[in-house]
């Protein structure tokens, strides 16, 4: 590599006098090829001491910021969805819940109006059995109270007829004749 | 009053370092200026919190981080990951110190061939080590595109060949004389103001304001360079990284 004050030995700050000299003269900075060593030197050490930060400090630092908000994010779309589901459980277990009660009611219901129907009936049966037993037994006393009755009248017929026919003729009609006349006209 | 648009480009020694060989290792206005962009990203990097909400700061280091992740996962694929603290290293420190140089009176690192041919350079080496490193010879498949007719594929596979070794020449070039021009016009307009002005009075001082005018849009232009060249140059990065991992593309 070529350079402008590549023969001075002397002490640096003159060479670089030279050199800066040189530059004000009308070179063109950019192409100096004095500074190039100078450059290239402070490139290699700052450019490998922000290599260094950047890959062992800023970056996990900013990335990990980066991806422990990603990470709280999801987490917390995560816990969301989850609640989510647990109210929607809740919700299901809530309609079956009241479903099962609604349809255990209407059995409850059913079968009390069941065991009312059948006890109303049988006690319909047993008062029907009942009230149809005291009309037979009215039905006999009052059968067996119109015989006697019906016997009665025969006799009080024949009574009857025989004083009429005493008061009448003033004479007793003989027994056997009234009642067969009492027969005759109790069955005409 | 004497204008020298090339006088903010001179390299100033402040300290003598020490010597290689006959030449004299200095610590110059460059070497202030790199170190001004390393602490600047330091600090940028280290000092914004790690707060679930982030605040200013940690918003502009959190997005420098997700672009620059963002541009190797679209241009190389989740492999180029590997290089992520290169390219972002590279991006960075190109970005800022262009930004630094921008501000009057600061020196602009990257204005420097020999800054931008080693920054090159390095990204030349990485690609062809790590290329022939990981894939062997069948790195040098890259010099040989699919489906061309062989009785042109001599001269195409000169041309790749060419073409590769030409890179950093590219690389290195487009941004030095990006920053180069860009600085160079911004201080000969201005000169034009201060020019006018002393030159010829008050009608100078009126006739200014167009090259003011011109100048303040230029340095508009010159913010978005800045960045633009950063992005430029780490996206070339990129690229040329995914030869190196994939190369059968």
């Amino acid at each position: 590599m070529a350079e402008s004050h590549g023969g001075a030995k002397g002490p640096a700050a003159g060479a670089h006098t030279e050199a800066d000299g040189g530059h004000h003269g009308g070179g063109f900075p950019p192409f100096e090829s004095s500074t190039f060593a100078s450059q290239l030197v402070s490139l290699a050490i700052f450019f490998v001491l922000l290599y260094v930060i950047v890959s062992k400090l800023a970056l996990p630092k900013v990335g990990g910021a980066i991806e422990a908000r990603q990470n709280k994010i999801e987490g917390d779309l995560a816990e969301a969805q989850k609640l989510k589901d647990q109210s929607e459980a809740a919700l299901k277990a809530y309609e079956g819940e009241l479903a099962s009660a609604r349809s255990r009611a209407q059995a409850i219901g059913n079968e009390s109006r069941d065991k009312a129907n059948a006890q109303a009936e049988a006690e319909r049966k047993t008062l029907e059995e009942q009230l149809a037993a005291k009309l037979a037994e009215a039905e006999k006393t009052i059968a067996s109270t119109r015989t006697t009755a019906m016997s009665n009248v025969r006799g009080i017929a024949a009574d009857a007829a025989g004083q009429i026919v005493q008061q009448l003729t003033g004479v007793v009609p003989d027994a056997a004749s009234v009642n067969a006349a009492v027969d005759a006209s109790l069955k005409g | 009053m004497k204008i020298d648009p090339i006088h903010q480009f001179n390299i100033e020694p402040l300290f003598t370092l020490g010597h290689i060989g006959n030449h004299t290792i200095a610590f110059t206005n460059s070497s202030l200026y790199m170190l001004v962009a390393v602490a600047i990203i330091s600090i940028l990097m280290l000092a914004s919190g790690t707060q679930l909400v982030p605040g200013r700061l940690q918003s502009v280091a959190e997005i420098s981080y997700e672009f620059v992740a963002s541009t190797i996962r679209s241009t190389a694929g989740a492999e180029g990951m590997k290089f992520f603290p290169l390219i972002f290293s590279l991006f960075m420190f190109i970005c800022v110190s262009n930004l630094v140089g921008i501000i009057p009176y600061t020196f602009t690192v990257s204005s420097h061939l020999i800054v931008t041919v080693g920054l090159a350079l390095l990204v030349f080496f990485t690609v062809l080590i790590y290329g022939v490193a990981k894939n062997g010879l069948k790195f040098f498949s890259i010099f040989v595109p699919h489906g061309v007719p062989g009785y042109i594929l001599p001269l195409v596979m000169f041309i790749e060949i060419l073409s590769f070794f030409l890179r950093p020449v590219s690389h290195s070039i487009r941004l030095f004389a990006n920053m180069l021009a860009g600085h160079i016009a911004l201080k000969v307009f201005a000169g034009f103001v201060a020019m006018l002005g002393f030159s010829l009075g008050a009608i100078g001082w009126v006739g200014g304001v167009l090259p003011l005018a011109l100048t303040v849009a230029l340095y508009a232009l010159e913010i978005l360079v800045a960045f633009l060249q950063a992005y430029v140059f780490a996206i070339l990065t990129c690229i040329y990284l995914n030869d190196a991992i994939h190369p059968g593309h």
